[in-house]
């Protein structure tokens, strides 16, 4: 069985995040890692890998299109288990909206090639569009179960349960399948130090978009279906009024703050 | 005028709210068409419903063939109802599943998408879009360049106007493709319903965290004083406190509202990302240095076990 994981490299949300000139994402000035969503992913696709009868039949590929730093999340995904990993990185990329971004990831799995399961996070915690995974499974042709909170498979037969505002659905496909795992699948392991020995001697491929046979016309900023006209931090909020409860005044400040703004 | 069409979001033929929000905004972009995707016996509730507010023309698509197999076939329906209609743009709501519908849509329509918009304008014939991005750290202003403009549209975008449209309807039949039926729902448990609003669509919603210990009586009191939506914090649900469609975050539902009320929750990042973008925030911590003072309006310092039951029964008492 072939298992790809997809992850993004994002400016770590604790940072300050921030754009460039053009209005793009900051993902060179701004530290980045793995993206925290996707770690789940990881997560979850290596379970698929030991829960298998066979677990050594079974290849994880850690996949990523990304500047230059994306090789870090990769590397993550190798040091947690992952047995190989596939970078597509090509300075023609930068700037795709998530239409171009789903293209090269879908050719990036062409190449992989007998793909049974693609592994994503519920969203990214940058642009956090949640849309790739449908995107994939589109341009791919596969059926796709997303927002999994639960995981089970038996051969080739996936049922996974999700919690809708509606209902919690189980969801059933046959593989080759696009699965989206969300945090409530279970904490994601760290590298043991003898993983991370060993991801240094894993495959780690880098693609350019010839590689894969991608137009460089067809990605990138100037391709982008979308245009930002404008990005403008929020103003910081003004500090508010900040009151300490001394038997009983915070509730009565409280009740007239609401009745001031006409809540009450 | 151009058709605008604007996919119903439905439960077995109840129109939810944030159709009524799309319709609005379908209006300052051209002639709002709604497209009913669901079973024949509802199709009338939900035709009277959006023709209420405002939709011109209602396509009507019968689901028996398509219930149950998720977003696969809605995005083929609707590409089939746009090759007809040649619309000026597609409005979904900012679902997970209408995410996901639009998603396959503009593979499927080779046109560009704009997700989770919070105001959507017209500049130039064509539609302009808010949105709120990095925790509600930064304001987007963005366009569609190519093909078809599909924007999905966050709920509270836009105030539903009660204008009646002429609400012609359409009977379409699809054509549905097998490899759109490969993935199918198994087993349904509807959600019990709490009686309160529904938490991405309320005008109060109050939140609690780790500093409830598990109890939320006062949180849920105090949201019941207000006629409020409950949330929680990560902290709260992944204690078990409450079920995982309570959170607020980067990984659960991220609101709006009027007012956002925490108690109990100390503010990290990943909760802000949820709610930063309320008009007016509140938040009770025992805690005096917990980052979510940062962001309030207003804050007591105090435990919200005395705080909140007393507000409460003030408010209550206010009421008469």
């Amino acid at each position: 069985m072939n298992i790809v994981v997809c992850v993004k490299f994002v400016p770590d949300s604790t940072a300050d995040q921030a754009f460039e000139s053009d209005n793009t994402v900051d993902r060179v000035g701004v530290p980045g890692l793995l993206s925290e969503l996707d770690e789940y992913a990881v997560e979850q696709a290596l379970q698929l890998k030991e829960k298998n009868e066979a677990p050594d039949s079974v290849t994880v590929t850690a996949l990523s299109v990304g500047p230059e730093g994306a090789a870090d999340a990769i590397r993550k995904a190798l040091q947690m288990g992952a047995d190989a990993g596939v970078h597509v990185v090509d300075d023609a990329i930068a700037g795709s909206d998530a239409l171009a971004t789903s293209k090269v990831l879908a050719a990036a799995i062409k190449k992989v090639g007998d793909v049974d399961v693609i592994v994503c996070g519920m969203a990214s915690t940058d642009g956090g569009m949640s849309v790739v995974p449908a995107m994939l499974a589109e341009r791919l042709d596969l059926p796709q179960v997303t927002f999994a909170s639960v995981i089970e498979s038996q051969g080739n037969q996936f049922r996974i349960k999700r919690d809708g505002d509606i209902a919690t659905e189980v969801i059933g496909a046959v593989a080759p399948l696009v699965l989206s795992v969300t945090d409530q699948t279970g904490e994601a392991r760290y590298p043991s130090f003898k993983g991370i020995m060993a991801a240094k001697k894993k495959p780690l491929e880098s693609y350019s978009l010839a590689d894969l046979g991608v137009d460089a016309g067809e990605v990138g900023l100037s391709a982008a279906w979308t245009a930002v006209d404008s990005t403008e931090a929020r103003p910081p909020r003004t500090a508010g009024t900040i009151v300490t409860d001394e038997d009983g005044s915070g509730a009565k400040a409280l009740t007239e703050f609401l009745a001031s703004k006409k809540f009450i | 005028m151009t058709e605008i069409l604007v996919l119903v979001d439905h439960l077995e033929g109840a129109v939810r709210k944030p159709t009524y929000e799309l319709l609005a905004i379908a209006k300052r972009l051209g002639t709002p068409s709604a497209v009913f995707i669901g079973g024949a016996d509802k199709a009338d509730a939900a035709v009277a419903a959006v023709t209420k507010f405002g939709a011109e023309k209602v396509y009507v698509v019968d689901d028996a063939e398509i219930k149950g197999y998720l977003v696969a076939p809605k995005a083929e329906a609707l590409q089939q109802i746009a090759a007809q209609a040649s619309p000026g743009a597609i409005l979904i709501s900012s679902s997970a599943e209408g995410k996901e519908i639009a998603g396959r849509l503009a593979v499927k329509l080779d046109s560009g998408l704009i997700t989770d918009a919070v105001d959507v304008q017209v500049d130039g014939g064509s539609p302009v879009t808010t949105q709120s991005v990095f925790a509600g750290n930064f304001t987007v202003q963005a366009k569609v360049t190519q093909g078809t403009p599909i924007i999905t549209v966050k709920p509270n975008a836009a105030a539903p106007e009660e204008v009646a449209g002429a609400g012609t309807v359409e009977n379409v039949t699809v054509t549905i493709s097998d490899s759109a039926k490969k993935a199918q729902v198994v087993a349904s448990q509807p959600r019990q319903s709490s009686g309160r609003p529904e938490l991405t669509e309320a005008a109060i919603v109050v939140s609690g965290g780790r500093g409830t210990g598990g109890d939320f009586s006062e949180v849920e009191g105090l949201a019941d004083s207000l006629g409020a939506a409950v949330g929680a914090s990560r902290a709260a649900v992944d204690s078990g406190w409450v079920p995982h469609t309570f959170q607020i975050g980067q990984t659960g539902k991220t609101v709006s509202p009027q007012l956002y009320i925490a108690a109990g929750i100390s503010g990290a990042i990943q909760h802000r990302a949820g709610m930063q973008t309320s008009k007016t925030i509140i938040a009770i911590n025992k805690d005096e240095e917990a980052p979510i003072f940062e962001l309030v309006d207003f804050g007591v310092v105090g435990d919200l076990k005395s705080v909140l039951p007393a507000a409460s029964s003030a408010i209550t008492a206010s009421k008469g």
